[in-house]
């Protein structure tokens, strides 16, 4: 020990310990410049992201629509059997009739306004609603791609011909149904409810959706109880030795294994060996599940030890057994920090597209999926299915359906912050 | 793994004891308790008696065992991964550490209040319901209400806390929530009740409400309490125990020991010189 009472610094130079205070305010400053400038880079780079997407995708969220009357008469349509109808003459008995009297039209021209799938439409609505039969029924119908895109301005109508999706016919007509009031641009329900189609004006996510649903619900189904049992038995029982060492060291590995490798093992083991359908969101999900264990073991091992020694010794020493101490009270404070790695893991494996694309869930499939055996896209594999298709109504639905994955994003890490900041109890 | 070479100390140790005629008869005796964390020991051959509906004070400098001692009576030490314990622990002749013995129920007759309060995150009633619950001592829900007001009573607690019993546990003050844990542990009908330092994170009016509470549970249960206060120890227990260096140095009626150490080490400590 040194002698206390002599101090060995003298305090004889406050210029220089005021020239070395303002370098430290300096070096304070700067660091917070640099924390903000990293930040405003961030927000910048995410603020192009969106607004470009936003850009590109905001015209898909609206959708041209013809109102036509259709003339339902009993001649085509026989009341006792409406579904075998000569709903394709119907249809074009109503484009007719749209355009009598304009000079010259070309009816062949004409014919391809309506989208492709107007019979059906029709029909659907009939069968629907057999009582219209005989009388005439007014449908809004989606315009086909090229003149939705006329109609959204993305058509300029000033550029030479040749150049042009539309020759001058075909915008004459289009004019024509402008002038009779026939045309609106309604919110594009279709976007949420169709699934998948060859025609843009038709294509929709629901499909995509109800695939994603499926697949997350397989891989909670799994990768929560797995997650949670393993992480508590290594955290709670498991003993140190060589042997678990080499678990845990995989477990932290297998978190950072890119994800098509667990494509690959998803093609191998659950279609090859186990022979699982193609394409169907049980098989998706298991490989989801596969990605998201080692996260959830992750977090739940981090939340358990968070969970400070004196509540355990409490119960311990109370007499409850190990048991009771990790189901009564180590788990139940454990579950907010849980249940948030839970959802952003499962966030991550929505927007994970490499493994699906690998099981073939990147298939041209126009049904939402009845269940998880049922062939199905998900959103990613959904989006990158549109990115590759060249009509120019499916460039912005591809930017539509990223925006559509980020709000579900988003929301599940609202979800997860809620969770966060209300479930986590103090102690 | 073998048990390492005793140490030159050990064999030429011996444990100063002044026998106490007042005492009351001994239901829970050590002989010759060693404990060992990995390789190291931490204890050395400490046999002792606990007269029961007492109170008796482990006292010592910090790091001589006096936790470790505490914790192996209600076999805290067995969730310490590398903690073993020799020697014989009885509570009525029946050794604690008997293969056959369920730990769960030791731990229902000598309860535990620990150095930091620590409350369940649950409410009041049910931190004091959850020992009873969990070992089926109440038959239905009037049952568990009167074990629940009868200990948060003993514990002196009821008459602070009747009106907000299902308010949470931790919104207590520091004090309170050290008794809530007393009551907590009264809740499970204990024979003895081992308390670590259970007053060094409250202030002195605190601790003082403590000590009483202590002096009258005394009437019941047998006490052992761990202090570095060698006033607390002074004031509340009846027999006292002083370690070093993970020995038993001297144990012997409280008043014998402060007033007339025989061995040197505890006059140096009680004085204020070692520790
Ligand atoms: N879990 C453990 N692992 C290894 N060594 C331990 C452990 N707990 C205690 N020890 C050691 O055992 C010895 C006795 O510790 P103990 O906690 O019993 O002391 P104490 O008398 O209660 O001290 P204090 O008054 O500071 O609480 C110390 O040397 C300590 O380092
Ligand atoms: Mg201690």
């Amino acid at each position: 020990m040194t002698d206390i009472t002599a101090p060995s610094v003298t305090f004889a130079d406050p210029d220089r310990m005021a020239a070395l205070r303002r370098r430290r305010y300096a070096a304070d400053l700067r660091l917070r410049f640099y924390g903000i400038a990293a930040i405003c880079t961030a927000i910048g780079l995410l603020g192009i992201l969106v607004t470009t997407l936003v850009i590109g995708g905001y015209s898909a969220f609206t959708q041209t629509h013809i109102r036509v009357a259709f003339d339902i008469s009993e001649d085509l349509v026989d009341r006792g059997d409406p579904a075998q109808g000569r709903w394709r003459t119907v249809v074009s008995d109503a484009i007719e009739e749209m355009f009598t009297g304009v000079e010259g039209a070309d009816m062949r021209a004409a014919g391809q306004i309506l989208t492709n799938n107007t019979q059906f439409i029709v029909r659907d609505a009939v069968l629907r609603n057999p009582g219209v039969i005989g009388s005439t029924l007014v449908l809004e119908i989606p315009a086909a791609d090229p003149y939705d895109q006329l109609n959204k301005g993305v058509i300029n109508r000033d550029l030479p011909e040749s150049r042009r999706r539309l020759n001058d016919g075909q915008i004459a007509l289009w004019d024509v149904l402008v002038e009779q009031g026939r045309v609106s641009r309604p919110f594009n329900w279709a976007l949420f409810f169709n699934a998948d189609s060859r025609f843009p004006e038709l294509a929709g996510l629901a499909g995509a959706i109800t695939g994603s649903f499926y697949a997350l619900l397989v891989c909670f189904v799994i990768s929560f109880p797995v997650g949670i049992a393993a992480a508590v038995y290594l955290e709670e029982f498991a003993p140190r030795n060589r042997l678990t060492d080499i678990v845990e060291v995989n477990i932290n590995n297998l978190a950072a294994v890119p994800s098509i490798v667990f494509g690959l093992l998803g093609l191998a083991v659950f279609l090859q060996t186990f022979g699982l359908p193609r394409s169907a969101p049980l098989v998706g999900g298991l490989v989801l599940a596969l990605m998201t264990l080692p996260t959830i073991i992750i977090v739940t091992r981090a939340s358990l030890k968070a969970v400070p020694p004196s509540i355990r010794e409490a119960a311990l020493g109370m007499g409850a057994s190990r048991h009771q101490v990790i189901m009564h009270h180590v788990l139940p404070l454990a579950l907010p920090g849980i249940l948030t790695g839970t959802i952003i893991g499962l966030a991550q494996a929505l927007g994970e597209t490499a493994p699906l694309l690998l099981i073939g869930m990147n298939a041209f499939i126009t049904s939402p999926p009845g269940g998880v055996m049922e062939a199905s896209t998900a959103l990613p594999t959904q989006i990158f299915i549109w990115a590759d298709s060249p009509e120019r109504g499916f460039v912005a639905r591809t930017s539509a359906g990223i925006l559509v994955l980020l709000g579900f994003l988003i929301t599940m890490n609202a979800v997860a912050i809620f969770l966060r900041q209300h479930l986590q109890r103090t102690w | 793994m073998a048990n390492p070479a005793p140490t030159p100390a050990m064999e030429s140790f011996q444990t100063v004891r002044t026998a106490d005629a007042n005492a009351n008869p001994a239901r829970l005796k050590a002989d010759g308790v060693n404990v060992f964390y990995g390789e190291k020991q931490a204890l050395f051959d400490v046999s002792i008696d606990i007269p029961e509906k007492s109170v008796s004070a482990f006292i010592g400098p910090s790091g001589c065992g006096k936790s470790t001692f505490l914790r192996c009576i209600n076999r805290m030490n067995d969730s310490i991964e590398g903690c073993r314990v020799t020697g014989d622990i009885t509570l009525d002749g029946e050794n604690l550490y008997d293969a056959r013995l369920d730990v769960v129920e030791l731990r229902a007759r000598i309860g535990m209040v620990f150095q930091k309060p620590n409350p369940f995150p649950k409410s009041i009633f049910e931190n004091v319901a959850y020992g009873p619950k969990i070992h089926g001592l109440a038959r239905d829900k009037t049952d568990l209400e009167e074990i629940v007001v009868s200990s948060l009573k003993k514990a002196g607690l009821f008459e602070e806390v009747k009106d907000r019993l299902h308010a949470p546990g931790t919104g207590l003050s520091g004090g309170q929530q050290q008794r809530l844990c007393i009551a907590r542990a009264i809740a499970v009908g204990p024979e003895v009740i081992l308390m670590d330092e259970p007053c060094s994170a409250l202030d002195p009016i605190a601790t003082a409400i403590i000590e009483e509470l202590i002096d009258e549970l005394r009437e019941n249960y047998t006490i052992v309490i761990v202090t570095h206060s060698m006033q607390q120890a002074a004031r509340v227990s009846q027999k006292t125990a002083f370690f070093h260096l993970g020995k038993l140095i001297e144990e012997g009626p409280t008043e014998g020991i402060f007033t007339n150490p025989r061995e040197k080490r505890t006059q140096d400590y009680i004085t204020g010189r070692i520790g």
